[in-house]
């Protein structure tokens, strides 16, 4: 450690205070704080008054992790073929490609974390709610592959709406698909790291994300498989206060962390240095 | 057993009312109204070819969940024998709405897990209305296990509008339940055939649904969200759920098109609930003639093809 370099956590800014331009100020939604874009930027994205987590793009996420200048993209021009022609589903993809200069709504590929060479994807919660169609599932899926075969752990950040309605049962199989190539990733005795971050639900909870070796969640973050008003209406309960947060899911014994922002970097190291290099044992591994 | 129609089939039934009316009042002098009666059966064969040989997506819908379909158990009775359930999930409870445990299917032994609904309120509070916890993926799992160790195959019937979106059920880790059952089955080193009988329902259908083989009765569907759940999404209102379906392509056609599935199993005209017993042979023919097939396979293939399987899945493109 030390030896490599760390990413800059000014990295979605660096701007200094004094010359701050005028009109970039942003309400925190949860404590009001008036924040000023590259005081937040430079925090990674994280009130300073009340540690509100806001969403990160998945390129930004990527960076706040990678050690600088290691991230090679790969799959990058993986496009939907709008398979069952859904509705305005083809248009839809357009404009959010054009939004976010993403083809769709996971990023991909080799990175460093403190020397450790991984495999690393995020989702990006601005493209159609970071659901899971055939791109994302296809691109956690190659991800997760190369690792096998380069023999490396697998780092995965969720934050997703679940499954993507628009590619009806090929999006379900995504589950499964991106199950299998853990499976086997798994099998393989290689680390996966899977960190929960806002908001984490529906299919893709009930896949990949709680595959985790090591499952972290960030501060306050909601995770859950069915939405909560879907379990008011069918169930006629009040839900407890903080359900389906991070802390909830701490409390129940769920994630083995809840980990801010500044420190997922370290922890994962941390976490790397005891897990990797994994042992080509023999076998399945249950 | 008296079959409560759908709103689609009443002319059928208003026919059949007609016809059987005529027959009573008749019975003295059936001669005379011969060539009537005739002629209402005609009119019968030809209403209900017309009715059932184009059911909509939305309608196949509402037979998948007619409450005198043939349900798990009722497959269990007439396509299976000898059915031993197993209980519990050794952790928490045992989950009513997924009984598992060995029975026979022709010349195989096998480990059986399924969703089970109830035909009224009583059998439904039981049964939790085929919605499992997560007590009842663990449970699958365990049977699962049980059958890899013993050398036996498996099959899962799935019937279930979805897994139980509950209190408990979240505290317990419903997603981690499922998400682990995908993964463990795509490793499990014995045959897996799945056959939806019913309700495909998302993630709680495919939380049992990892299978060599996986096969549709006529009038199941299988979705990635309920057509009522997308209709809301998309349009705010329930209602538009035909259309959602429609859109969805949830039925068994469209699924076998896409390469999801390997055979649709016929069921008689207007749905299995118009006969248990002809509907429970056909799924017992096709079940055993994979099993069959699949016995022969050396366990490494099969884990091979299966990841093959699941690995096909998805359509996308190089953008230019
Ligand atoms: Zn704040």
């Amino acid at each position: 450690m030390g030896i490599f370099k760390k990413p800059s956590l000014k990295v979605f800014g660096g701007g200094k205070k004094k010359d701050m331009p005028e009109g970039l100020w942003i309400n925190c939604p949860s404590c009001g704080a008036m924040l000023h874009q590259l005081e937040l930027d430079e925090n990674l994205k994280v009130c300073h008054k009340c540690l509100h987590h806001f969403t990160l793009t998945a390129e930004e996420r990527i960076k706040s992790v990678a050690d600088q200048g290691s991230f090679q993209e790969i799959d990058v021009k993986l496009e939907t073929t709008d398979p069952l022609g859904f509705l305005d589903y083809g248009e839809k993809v357009k404009t959010y490609q054009q939004r976010t200069g993403l083809k769709d709504a996971m990023v991909t590929g080799r990175a460093s974390i403190s020397g450790h060479p991984v495999l690393v994807g995020a989702m990006d919660f601005r493209f159609l709610g970071a659901s899971m169609g055939s791109v994302v599932g296809e691109k956690i899926t190659r991800a997760i592959e190369i690792a096998t075969k380069e023999r490396k752990p697998v780092i995965l950040f969720s934050a997703s709406g679940g499954a993507r309605m628009h590619e009806g049962i090929l999006s379900l199989m995504q589950m499964g698909k991106t199950s299998a190539a853990l499976a086997r990733h798994h099998a393989a005795r290689l680390p996966y790291i899977s960190v929960l971050t806002h908001p984490t639900t529906g299919g893709v909870t009930a896949s990949f994300a709680t595959l985790g070796d090591i499952i972290m969640a960030e501060p306050k973050c909601m995770i859950g498989f069915a939405g909560p008003r879907v379990i008011k209406e069918t169930t006629h309960q009040n839900l407890p206060t903080g359900f389906q947060t991070a802390e909830f899911m701490m409390d129940h014994g769920l994630v083995d962390m809840i980990v801010e922002r500044k420190d997922i970097r370290n922890r994962l190291s941390e976490i790397l240095d005891y897990l990797s290099p994994a042992p080509t044992g023999q076998g399945r591994q249950r | 057993m008296n079959i409560e129609p759908l709103d689609f089939e009443k002319p059928i039934f208003e026919i059949q009312r007609q016809l059987e009316q005529l027959k009573r009042e008749s019975s003295g002098q059936r001669l005379e109204v011969e060539p009537e009666i005739e002629e209402i059966e005609r009119k019968l064969q030809k209403t209900r070819a017309e009715v059932y040989s184009k059911l909509t997506p939305a309608q196949r819908v509402q037979i998948s969940r007619h409450p005198q379909r043939p349900f798990m158990l009722d497959y269990l009775q007439h396509s299976f024998q000898d059915f031993v359930e197993l209980h519990g999930d050794r952790h928490f409870g045992d989950d009513a709405a997924m009984p598992s445990g060995f029975a026979r299917i022709g010349n195989h032994k096998v480990v059986v897990t399924g969703h089970q609904k109830g035909r009224n309120t009583k059998e439904n509070l039981h049964r939790n209305f085929g919605s499992a916890h997560p007590e009842g993926y663990r449970k699958a799992l365990r049977v699962f296990r049980l059958a890899e160790k013993f050398g036996l195959p498996v099959v899962t019937l799935i019937d279930t509008p979805g897994a139980f979106p509950g209190i408990g059920a979240e505290e317990r880790n419903i997603a981690e339940a499922i998400a682990f059952n995908l993964r463990e089955m795509a490793l499990l080193r014995t045959p897996v055939v799945s056959v939806v009988i019913g309700e495909g329902g998302s993630g709680g259908a495919l939380g049992i649904g990892i299978a060599d083989r996986v096969l549709m009765m006529e009038n199941s569907y299988y979705s990635v969200i309920s057509p009522e759940g997308c209709a809301a999404i998309l349009w705010k209102d329930r209602k538009k759920a035909p259309e959602a379906a429609e859109a969805l392509r949830i039925s068994a056609g469209d699924l076998k098109e896409l390469n999801i599935i390997d055979e649709v199993i016929p069921e008689p005209a207007g749905g299995a609930h118009h006969d248990h017993f002809a509907a429970a042979a056909r799924l017992k023919e096709s079940v055993v003639r994979q099993l069959d097939e699949l016995k022969g396979q050396s366990i490494d293939k099969l884990l091979d093809q299966r990841y093959e399987r699941l690995r096909s899945y998805g359509r996308l493109q190089e953008a230019k």
